[in-house]
């Protein structure tokens, strides 16, 4: 039996590499090899929706989902926190050190806000980075 | 009146020493007893910010805070005891309820941030046989911290495993697992609440960077007993100095190395921590003994008599 963070983050890794919203029956096909059950997959499905962490959306007569956010966003968003350059200062972490300029804080939130801004849930990381060069 | 002018005496009291403990650097020398000097100071503050406008509002029962309040809550009105008395017992009451309130909120915010964040780690971090224990994140900035909790969990990003050697980074961990180890996160909890619920006070948020820098310098000391001192003056410094090399996302990850130009480093009041941590790893002091157990006799005196104020 599969702890469900394990679950969720196997789910996330089909969404995020296929790269196209999928059907729970898409998702649980892409996880045929794990011989999770179609119910379990909705489950988790239905948690990472909750944690606002996928989006869904009606495609026919089933949901589709897609993430709400590219892997690397997220892992901005942990480095915000983790830098404590996030707006939010609730004493949330513990750090080793902090060594960051303001330019590092600018860069993390362009980041953020180019993901928001478009190409979501896809990885189109090298043109956000021409882009910016 | 002379409860009143006793937690005056108080809060006066808790200002000096706070001032004093601020200024003070043998408390570098031993962090741990520091901290608790602080935390002592803290809650005579509390204690005595409630039980002033209580007292000067109680003034009129001539008798101590406790008894004063039971006689009023049966009913008994002491002669003289008017509006403006009452409002003053009130506002102890309201100063009572900021204070719990705002650590309770504060408290609740890092709980919810937390969780946010544990959840995002279960998705994007990984396991990597070069941090034992730790979660490893792909990204080029270093960072190393942990995220408090009944499962602390250490974190480390890339950039700290290209930045630092096997040693240090043994170092840094073991620092980071003190802070899990010993609830640093609860141990500022208090101070930050505070600041939040006086933000224009200069001198309160001295004392929440002090505790946090004294903290720091206690989870340096669980470290240095595992490990040589170097690794981890080493490991703070090559933090100070790393590059910033963030890159937009997407064009992220440890194998593209230094994506970008390193950045000019600023010193800021970060760093004027960072630099007396360094430097009192490099000279190891011996505790000063007698200075910690004089501010330890002062302010634990300090806490039972503003309790005793209450009660007597």
């Amino acid at each position: 039996m599969m702890r469900l963070g394990e679950l969720e983050r196997a789910v996330m890794d089909v969404l995020w590499d296929r790269g196209t919203p999928l059907t729970v029956r898409e998702v649980a096909e892409a996880l045929r090899n794990r011989e999770l059950a179609y119910t379990t997959v909705m489950t988790v499905l239905d948690r990472l929706a909750g944690k606002e962490m996928v989006e869904r959306e009606r495609a026919g007569r089933a949901w589709s989902y897609r993430p709400a956010a590219s892997r690397e966003a997220y892992i901005a968003q942990l480095m915000l926190d983790a830098l404590d350059l996030s707006s939010s200062r609730d004493a949330a972490l513990v750090r080793f050190a902090r060594s960051v300029s303001g330019t590092e804080a600018e860069v993390l939130r362009a980041a953020l806000a180019e993901e928001a801004a478009g190409g979501k849930g896809t990885t189109s990381g090298e043109e956000a980075a021409d882009g910016k060069d | 009146m002379v409860y009143a002018v006793h937690f005056a005496v108080a809060v006066l009291a808790c200002y000096l020493i706070a001032q004093v403990l601020t200024r003070s650097t043998w408390t570098y020398d031993s962090p741990r007893v520091a901290i608790i000097c602080w935390q002592a100071v803290g809650l005579a503050l509390g204690l005595a910010a409630i039980g002033l406008p209580l007292a000067v509002g109680l003034a009129p029962y001539e008798d101590g805070v406790g008894d004063a309040l039971i006689r009023l809550a049966s009913g008994e009105l002491a002669p003289g005891f008017g509006l403006a008395h009452a409002a003053l017992v009130a506002g102890g009451f309201g100063v009572g309820g900021v204070l719990i309130g705002t650590t309770v909120i504060c408290g609740l915010r890092a709980l919810s941030a937390q969780r946010r964040h544990r959840d995002l780690l279960t998705l994007v971090a990984r396991d990597d046989p070069a941090a034992p224990g730790a979660l490893v994140l792909d990204h080029p900035s270093a960072a190393a911290y942990c995220l408090p909790g009944v499962r602390p969990t250490v974190v480390v990003s890339a950039g700290t495993l290209s930045l630092l050697d096997r040693a240090q980074l043994a170092a840094v961990l073991s620092h980071e697992r003190a802070h899990a180890d010993e609830r640093h996160d609860l141990v500022l909890l208090p101070f930050t609440a505070l600041v939040r619920a006086l933000p224009w006070v200069e001198w309160v948020r001295a004392a929440r960077d002090t505790v946090a820098l004294l903290v720091e310098m206690r989870a340096d000391d669980r470290a240095r007993r595992l490990h040589m001192d170097g690794a981890l003056a080493a490991a703070l410094l090559r933090f100070a100095a790393a590059p910033s090399r963030v890159t937009p996302a997407g064009a992220l990850g440890i194998a593209e190395g230094p994506a970008t130009r390193p950045l000019p480093i600023t010193l800021s009041v970060a760093d004027s921590h960072l630099d007396a941590r360094v430097r009192r790893l490099l000279t190891s002091g011996r505790p000063p003994r007698i200075r910690g157990a004089v501010a330890l006799g002062i302010t634990a005196t300090l806490v039972v008599t503003t309790v005793a104020l209450f009660v007597g």
